[in-house]
């Protein structure tokens, strides 16, 4: 599914990524963790193509073609779903409309018919249901008065609409309190714990991991992966911390 | 008289960033007059979406009590100008709402003078403008608050979007008060598109053009809420939108 060899990446000629090899097979959660300022989260925008994140080496295959060369609205409509950890608000435009749009732009790229406005609210109230989430919120404008729980509901309400083939999940475990943790858990595994989709998970703690079961950690220390394991490194970073594991 | 013919120069502070060249053929302008009576109500909407120059003068005068809701689409691709003179008595409102969307060359500008003569009057101006290649969208608005005029209600909303750095917006929003009791407020800014916000869009799919002519689009509808023709005048907007983008 993701191939990833030797990326460096560099933000505002800082070099942060200093070469990352990471190969997630359909199926398979890999969850990412490690210290502040490790790099994972501009691992995330790096693989999403944002502005400003610049590839200075390595080589990244999404489903077997090159994903560095494509713009960021063609990597999702390649099946990328780029999770934020600080959802943006965007005044006057409503969730509904700019979903419905960017649904129907990735099945136009796909050569696929666009969904009615009709089929469209039916999937969108789907998946809002299933993440515990009011329509209601969904006709607002994106992100706009949203707490930080309800925006991390509402990114995976998005993901549950646009249906990626991988999910890069940056944090969404940060903001959440115990229940919208499990709702959002929950969320992750029914929309993506599938033999043809898979997940990469960035995050800090273990308590996501709770309810996402990963099948590998890695761990993320100054640009580069240092250690990778099982779900047991995740418990045994909990306990040890990251100095003790990753030195 | 020959002086009130004359074309104004740039020394005139209410043409100092006109298109004086697109002015010339189309000088002296007729001043349309638009008087309310007593309690009178009336909306109003220009749509200035033509392909040549276009320039329009109103005096407004409303007794007191009276409304004017007045809502414009500043969109021609050649020089368009609307100039309001707004003249409140008690108790009167005038709402102006208008949306600017300058390609290519054009100048696009609306100038107001708004005279709260009475008390308790309101006026309220939301003015958004897009200009983009090297075009230029100007506001030039001044509220004068007579002496007297107490408990008046002014507000001016400026915003201008620059698609490109070679497009220009001149905004200038001015208060002068003779009355005590008075609540004027007027906010101004220019600015680009936010980046983390075209980003988060194009992240979902949305191909860039998409994306921006959704920013621009809520952008621009903040100048039509409310008014009487608000849907066609989002269609109309959106349309030259699609055209600048």
């Amino acid at each position: 599914m993701l191939t990833i060899d030797n990326l460096q990446a560099q933000v505002a000629d800082k070099p942060i990524l200093k070469g990352i090899s990471l190969r997630i097979n359909p199926g398979e959660i890999h969850a990412i963790m490690g210290p502040n300022g490790a790099g994972k989260s501009t691992l995330g925008y790096t693989l999403g193509g944002r502005p400003g994140y610049e590839v200075t080496g390595g080589s990244v295959l999404f489903k077997g073609a090159d994903l560095l060369g494509l713009e960021p609205h063609e990597r999702a409509a390649a099946g990328l779903f780029l999770g934020f950890q600080y959802p943006v608000e965007i005044p006057g435009v409503s969730f509904v409309q700019f979903l419905r749009e960017s649904a129907n732009a990735q099945r136009k790229s796909r050569g696929e018919e666009p969904l009615s406005g009709g089929e469209f609210l039916k999937l969108a109230r789907e998946k809002a249901a299933l993440l515990r989430m009011d329509m209601d919120m969904l006709k607002r404008p994106v992100n706009v008065g949203f707490s930080g729980g309800e925006k991390k509901r509402a990114e995976m309400v998005q993901m549950g609409i646009l249906d990626p083939a991988l999910a890069i999940l940056d944090e969404t475990d940060s903001g959440l309190d115990i229940d919208a943790l499990r709702i959002c858990g929950e969320g992750i595994n029914a929309i993506m714990r599938r033999p043809d989709k898979a997940v990469l998970l960035i995050t800090h703690y273990q308590r996501l991991l709770d309810y996402v079961k990963p099948d590998f950690v890695h761990v993320l220390a100054g640009g580069r992966i240092v250690k990778s394991g099982g779900p047991e490194l995740a418990l045994q970073l909990e306990d040890e911390g990251y100095e003790a594991v990753a030195a | 008289m020959s002086q009130a013919l004359a074309l104004p120069s740039r020394s005139n502070e209410d043409f100092r960033y006109a298109d004086l060249a697109a002015l010339a053929p189309l000088w002296p302008v007729a001043v349309e007059e638009i008087a309310l009576g007593a309690g009178e109500h009336r909306a109003l909407t220009i749509t200035n979406t033509g392909g040549s120059a276009a320039v329009r003068e109103l005096a407004i005068t409303l007794a007191p009590g009276a409304s004017l809701a007045l809502h414009v689409l500043n969109a021609s691709p050649a020089y368009g100008r609307i100039a309001v003179r707004a003249e409140l008595g008690a108790r009167a409102e005038f709402t102006l709402g208008a949306a600017q969307l300058a390609g290519g060359e054009a100048t696009l500008e609306i100038v107001t003078h708004v005279t709260h003569a009475g008390p308790d009057a309101v006026s309220r101006q939301v003015v958004r403008s897009v200009a983009g290649g090297a075009a230029t969208a100007n506001y030039l608005g001044k509220v004068l608050v007579r002496p007297g005029a107490d408990g008046t209600d002014g507000e001016q909303s400026v915003r201008a979007m620059l698609l490109d750095r070679t497009a220009t917006a001149n905004a200038r929003p001015e208060l002068e008060i003779y009355a005590d009791d008075v609540k004027c407020a007027h906010g101004c800014a220019v600015g680009e598109l936010d980046a983390n916000g075209l980003f988060y869009l194009a992240s979902r799919g949305l191909p860039p053009a998409d994306a921006k002519r959704l920013m621009l689009q809520a952008f621009i509808a903040e100048a039509f809420v409310g008014a009487a023709e608000e849907e066609a005048l989002q269609e109309a907007a959106l349309a030259a939108l699609e055209a600048l983008l």
